[in-house]
């Protein structure tokens, strides 16, 4: 198992930057998603540790080797594409053998690692099939199959769930992580899917516009976003703006507060929408009036789409508790604690 | 209107077939003057056997086509792969400048031929005649080939090179075995456009040396008799069977290419 490690990495493409000075280091046997809206530059950064690219600045270390210069072929990295890209001419016996091949090994040594992966990706009795009379969840698995056999130093997965329906996704997302846990191998995951990106990660390194601009464990992530983009890319965020004078920032006639507010300075604050309750809570908190201007009913929760002070819009999350849903035009008071109200940059 | 339609199809078939139809029956006509009625004989393929001009010229026309199609389809599946796979500079110009040389009457292209292999000091015969024909059959091998490759996904070798693979060793393990069906079919392609060249043939062949169409040409200038319809019988039957066995070879191939 190695860590990879990316120092000032930079690309672009026909004069335009693609990525500016990414440096990011993954540790060994880790597991990380990349997850940014498309453009922002994960798919570029994936292809460069995989040896696809060659970056015009920086370097790629796996392990201790600096491979910045070695050819995908020499890196010994495992992937798994979006689209699979099993041969179709091959037998999931032979895709899954291809990497044991080209490492020269052969016969029964191949034959026994092959099953053994067929076996951790829970596919036995598969080997002898053609991809193409496979389902998406099965080609899925033997493409994982195919990049772990050769026990590679990383693993790089390029949106490998995006074709799969939704629960079929939930269910390999469960097999994908203990898979992970299992060997152990350093995991680079790139996906637009926030919710994908919390529920596997160890960290999440979220891109915009070529650049990291936060990186963390998922929790830390989406309870302190930093930049207005990452509090709004992870999650829903409502946002308040203006000039901290004494401690609070006065929005429409009611003051906003939260822990450490730089004093005389434009600041935007975020506040999750399920931090936000109904009613005007204990002294102390945050408290706006607000008219609701939507209710979106889901069963188990409701959103409310809402006005604000000064015509802002607001979004709430509210759990379904007594099935009582406000009605449209209804003035109600919400609060939250200042610790849930956060600086972020613009 | 569904009759309708099987009726059109009924017509469009036999109107396509029928010439060929006549041909063949007429060289099982007894009449060396294609004089009706028929009388069934079997006379025009043994003065055939005897024809040794006819003969050598078919012999020609098939041997230059197996030359043709043995250099321009590693030509035109090596020229569709770089148009395909590869960034270069003024790959679109390339791309576009393929299609012209399909769409120029055959009788202008040989002319400029003639034209530039005298000029050039080339010359006619053999070599000139190959060098015109490969050069006619390239751009129809790069389309073939090129309509192939599109059905083959390119992170395919991409797959193949992260698994341990030189860019090479990719090609040969993944692209060409999924390229096969269409390499075969552009093949046959240039085979059938060699085999079927005349203005070329008689532009730049020596009188030493014809193909098959330059000799039916002459022969039927001078008058021609009913063996002509065999040695085109035999060609024809011959071209259907390769696409036949085409046609059947694809579908097989077909299923492995999309997934």
């Amino acid at each position: 198992m190695s860590d990879v490690n990316l120092t000032g990495i930079a690309k672009s493409y026909g004069g335009s930057p693609v990525l500016t000075d990414i440096s990011v280091s993954f540790p060994s046997g880790s597991f990380t998603s990349l997850l940014g809206p498309s453009g922002s530059g994960k798919t570029t950064l994936l292809r460069i540790i995989a040896g696809f690219i060659t970056p015009e600045a920086g370097a790629v270390t796996i392990g201790a080797e600096d491979v910045t210069r070695v050819p995908v072929w020499a890196r010994n990295i495992g992937m798994v594409f979006q689209s699979y890209a099993l041969f179709p001419h091959m037998t999931v016996r032979d895709n899954v053998a291809f990497g044991l091949g080209r490492r020269g090994v052969k016969g029964a040594e191949a034959k026994r690692r092959v099953d053994e992966a067929l076996e951790m990706v829970r596919l036995p009795g598969f080997a002898d099939r053609l991809p193409k009379q496979l389902s998406g969840g099965q080609q899925q698995r033997v493409a994982m199959a195919r990049a772990i056999v050769t026990e590679p130093k990383v693993l790089l997965l390029d949106e490998p769930l995006s074709a799969l329906d939704r629960r079929l996704r939930q269910e390999m997302q469960v097999e994908l992580l203990s898979l992970q846990r299992e060997i152990g191998v350093t995991t680079i995951f790139v996906t637009h899917d926030q919710e994908e990106a919390l529920t596997l990660s160890d960290q999440v390194a979220i891109l915009d516009r070529g650049r990291i601009v936060q990186m963390g464990a998922p929790a830390a992530i989406y309870e302190r976003p930093a930049t207005r983009f990452a509090a709004e890319f992870l999650g829903d965020a409502n946002f308040f703006t203006g000039r901290v004078e004494s401690g609070a920032v006065a929005v429409a006639g009611s003051r906003i507060t939260a822990p450490d507010l730089p004093e005389g300075r434009e600041v935007t604050l975020a506040v999750r929408p399920e931090k936000i309750s109904l009613g005007a809570g204990e002294n102390g908190g945050n408290r706006v009036q607000a008219r609701v201007l939507n209710a979106i009913y889901a069963g188990a929760n409701l959103t409310y789409l809402m006005e604000g002070p000064g015509g802002m819009g607001l979004k709430v999350f509210a759990q379904n508790a007594d099935g009582v849903i406000l009605p449209k035009g209804a003035e109600v008071t919400l609060h939250w604690s200042p610790d849930h109200t956060i600086l972020v940059e613009d | 209107m569904k009759a309708f339609g099987r009726l059109y199809l009924c017509l469009l078939i036999f109107f396509l077939y029928l010439p060929i139809g006549v041909m063949i029956a007429m060289g099982f006509n007894a009449s060396p003057y294609y004089q009706l009625p028929f009388e069934f004989s079997t006379r025009w393929w043994n003065e055939l056997w005897q024809n040794q001009d006819l003969l050598e010229a078919g012999r020609n026309s098939v041997i230059v086509a197996v030359i043709v199609t043995l250099i321009a389809t590693p030509i035109g599946t090596a020229g569709a792969v770089a148009l395909h796979r590869r960034e270069f500079p003024g790959r679109n110009f390339l791309r576009v400048m393929l299609l012209p040389p399909i769409a120029i009457p055959w009788l202008i292209t040989g002319t400029a031929m003639l034209v530039m292999f005298y000029w050039s000091g080339v010359g006619r015969g053999f070599h000139a005649m190959l060098i015109g024909h490969v050069a006619l059959a390239i751009p129809y091998v790069v389309l073939v080939v090129s309509t192939g490759l599109q059905t083959i996904r390119q992170d395919l070798e991409e797959a193949a090179m992260s698994l341990g693979s030189t860019p090479v060793h990719a090609f040969f393990r993944v692209t060409l075995p999924l390229l096969t069906p269409s390499i075969i079919g552009a093949a046959l392609f240039a085979f059938a456009v060699s085999l079927d060249q005349f203005v070329i043939s008689y532009f730049l062949a020596t009188p030493g040396y014809t193909t098959l169409p330059v000799k039916i040409y002459s022969a039927i200038r001078k008058g021609f008799t009913p063996d002509i319809n065999i040695i085109s019988t035999v060609l024809l039957l011959a071209s259907m069977a390769l696409v036949l066995v085409y046609a059947v070879f694809s579908k097989f191939g077909a299923g492995n290419v999309r997934r």
